[in-house]
């Protein structure tokens, strides 16, 4: 199968700084792809060159349209969720699945439905009447029920509690998620979506500074444990990172030799958000 | 087609109160003064001991018209159902003028546009459906509304002449209901096409402002409008300052408000007419559509329809920041 995006020389300038500097990527179907960038890095202006939002220059291409031309057609094949409660707030929840349900071709209202009545939600409730937990679920009630094949996350789940977070990613993985579609989401908080992403993209300053899937990640970055009596060794083979637990240092190597560090101490796989803290050093700076 | 539909109806969901409920209560709060203006009248008369036609006289005065009078007491009952709808278009033109400014603007101040822009619509059919809510929706609404209190107008007035020994059905059969309501359903394809530069160039304002629209659609032809009569401008094309004044800055913002057409479009042609044909309804569709003939009409079509292009570019390109 083809991909689902391909971009090259992205590039887009604001103003004054440079949301997006030359970035190229490729995204295939079936994949959960976790962008994730600090503040500013141009993770937004990415999603919305992808959805036809903003405008650029360079080359993108989303399931096979441009959506700076043909944004009318992509969007019947492409979902998005841009950040919490962006649902009008004078909106029933009625008028909400019936205004999707007559607009949208791949809308299905059973499944939407069945989903609203898994939830608190009442028909004749409206926007403004809700939690930012409900908005989301009512949300997410609309988005699952169309059969897109590409569904686009842009903080999902900022500020909702924990609770309505888990549920959030658990929803999509065993409801919506298959093998034909695709999902981009970017977040902060890399810890609850670390298990289920297969690719992992890296932004900053508008460049992808790591672009692989989660077994590559495994394969290239490891972190070893090393007591203070090694760490002068373990500082010797340029580690990405090094921090301090309980009296050892924890060092964070990028495509090192595992045999060689596992003779310094314990390996392990290291977090995303170690991960991300070491790649991203110095960005406010 | 459905698309289009279900677009029009999210429009009147969202602004229920401004489309629906405005003509209503502006329709109740007309009823109600005229009710208190009559009782009011009564008490006053009843405290003084005149009471008018109690001795049949008016009855007799009724009796003694001819078929001229009588036809002017049908057009007085005409421009009496009429009146009920003047209130009203007041009350629309307001509620236009002001839906028009918002409509693409507020769904990018609060975000929610990020959701309507997640739908596979066209930005070329969001912004026609505004238009249609405007120019359309809302004075279909206005002119239910407009009959029906007219009608109830009629009704009261009749009763009230009734308790003073007046035939009332007499008196009613000289009223032209009928062609009231088509006169009044008729004008609005005439409002749609007088209207289209104002709604252009407010829709366009909506779309562009980053905030503050309202500013910036009345004060930029505003301050135009005072540059020009400052350097007399005007005066370069041989016209008078007054000319930019009434067709930019007035054709511009106030076209929304309906019956502006009727007045200014033409030059007196409308009182001409009235006056050569005393008889004549002012409202008669043979009588507004000469409006047609006008230039001044079809250059604000041409004008509008090229700022809702530019709307439509800016609505396209525009988003929540």
């Amino acid at each position: 199968m083809s991909a689902v995006i391909t971009a090259s020389g992205l590039t887009k300038r604001y103003k004054s700084a440079l949301a997006l500097d030359n970035a190229s990527f490729r995204i295939e179907p079936g994949r959960i792809v976790g962008l994730i960038g600090p503040n500013g890095a141009g993770k937004t202006t990415a999603l919305k060159a992808i959805l036809g939002l903003t405008d650029f220059t360079g080359e993108l291409s989303v399931l096979g349209f441009d959506p700076r031309k043909q944004r009318d057609k992509l969007m019947g094949e492409v979902c998005f969720i841009a950040d919490v409660a962006v649902l009008p707030r004078w909106i029933k929840v009625r008028q909400a699945v019936d205004f999707v349900a007559n607009v949208h071709p791949r809308f299905d209202r059973a499944k939407c439905e069945a989903f609203l009545a898994r939830t608190k939600l009442q028909p004749d409730q409206r926007v403004r009447q809700m939690s930012k937990g409900m908005i989301v679920q009512l949300h997410l009630a609309l988005v699952m029920a169309i059969d897109a094949k590409l569904l686009i996350l842009d903080e999902p789940t900022l500020g909702l509690d924990i609770l309505y977070r888990k549920q959030f990613y658990q929803n999509l993985l065993e409801d919506y998620f298959d093998e034909n579609k695709t999902i981009i989401v970017t977040t902060h908080q890399v810890e609850e979506v670390e298990h289920i992403l297969t690719d992992l993209m890296f932004i900053r300053d508008g460049k992808i500074v790591l672009d692989a899937d989660m077994d590559a990640v495994g394969d290239r970055f490891i972190e070893v444990m090393v007591g203070a009596d090694r760490a002068d060794a373990a500082r010797a083979l340029k580690p990405l990172d090094e921090r301090q637990v309980f009296g050892k240092s924890i060092f964070l190597f990028d495509g090192a030799n595992r045999a060689v560090l596992e003779e310094l101490g314990e390996t392990r796989r290291p977090s995303i958000s170690d991960l991300f803290v070491a790649t991203m050093k110095g960005t406010y700076a | 087609m459905k698309t289009f539909y279900w677009l029009v109806k999210r429009e009147f969901w969202e602004h229920r109160g401004g489309f629906f409920w405005a003509p209503i209560i502006t329709g109740g709060v007309f009823l109600l003064l005229n009710i208190m203006g009559i009782i009011t009248a009564e008490v006053v008369g009843a405290r003084h001991g005149i009471n008018f036609g109690a001795s049949g006289g008016l009855q007799r005065v009724i009796a003694d018209m001819d078929a001229g009078d009588l036809s002017q007491v049908g057009l007085a009952l005409d421009v009496a159902m009429y009146s009920a709808m003047g209130l009203l278009i007041v009350v629309l033109g307001f509620v236009v003028f002001f839906y028009c400014l918002g409509a693409l603007y507020d769904d990018r101040r609060d975000r929610s546009i990020l959701f309507w822009k997640s739908l596979p619509i066209s930005d070329a059919s969001t912004v026609l459906s505004k238009v249609v809510s405007a120019t359309v929706l809302a004075p279909i609404v206005a002119v239910i509304t407009g009959i029906v209190v007219g009608m109830l107008q009629l009704l009261i007035l009749a009763v009230t002449l009734s308790f003073h020994g007046v035939n009332v059905w007499q008196l009613l059969v000289q009223a032209h209901p009928f062609r009231v309501m088509f006169n009044l359903v008729g004008y609005i394809p005439l409002y749609v096409l007088w209207a289209l530069p104002s709604v252009g160039w407010l829709l366009l304002c909506s779309a562009w402002a980053r905030n503050k629209p309202f500013l910036w659609a009345v004060a930029l032809p505003v301050a135009t409008g005072l540059l020009v009569s400052w350097f007399g401008i005007m005066g370069l094309f041989d016209l008078p300052t007054t000319w930019f004044w009434k067709n930019i800055v007035q054709r511009g913002l106030f076209s929304v408000f309906p019956g502006t057409g009727s007045v200014f479009g033409h030059n007196g042609n409308i009182a001409h007419s009235v006056a050569g044909n005393p008889g004549m309804d002012f409202m008669d569709l043979g009588n507004t559509y000469q409006l047609l003939a006008s230039a001044n009409l079809w250059i604000g079509v041409v004008v509008g329809l090229g700022l809702l292009a530019g709307a439509v570019w800016f609505r396209r390109w525009r988003d929540d920041s």
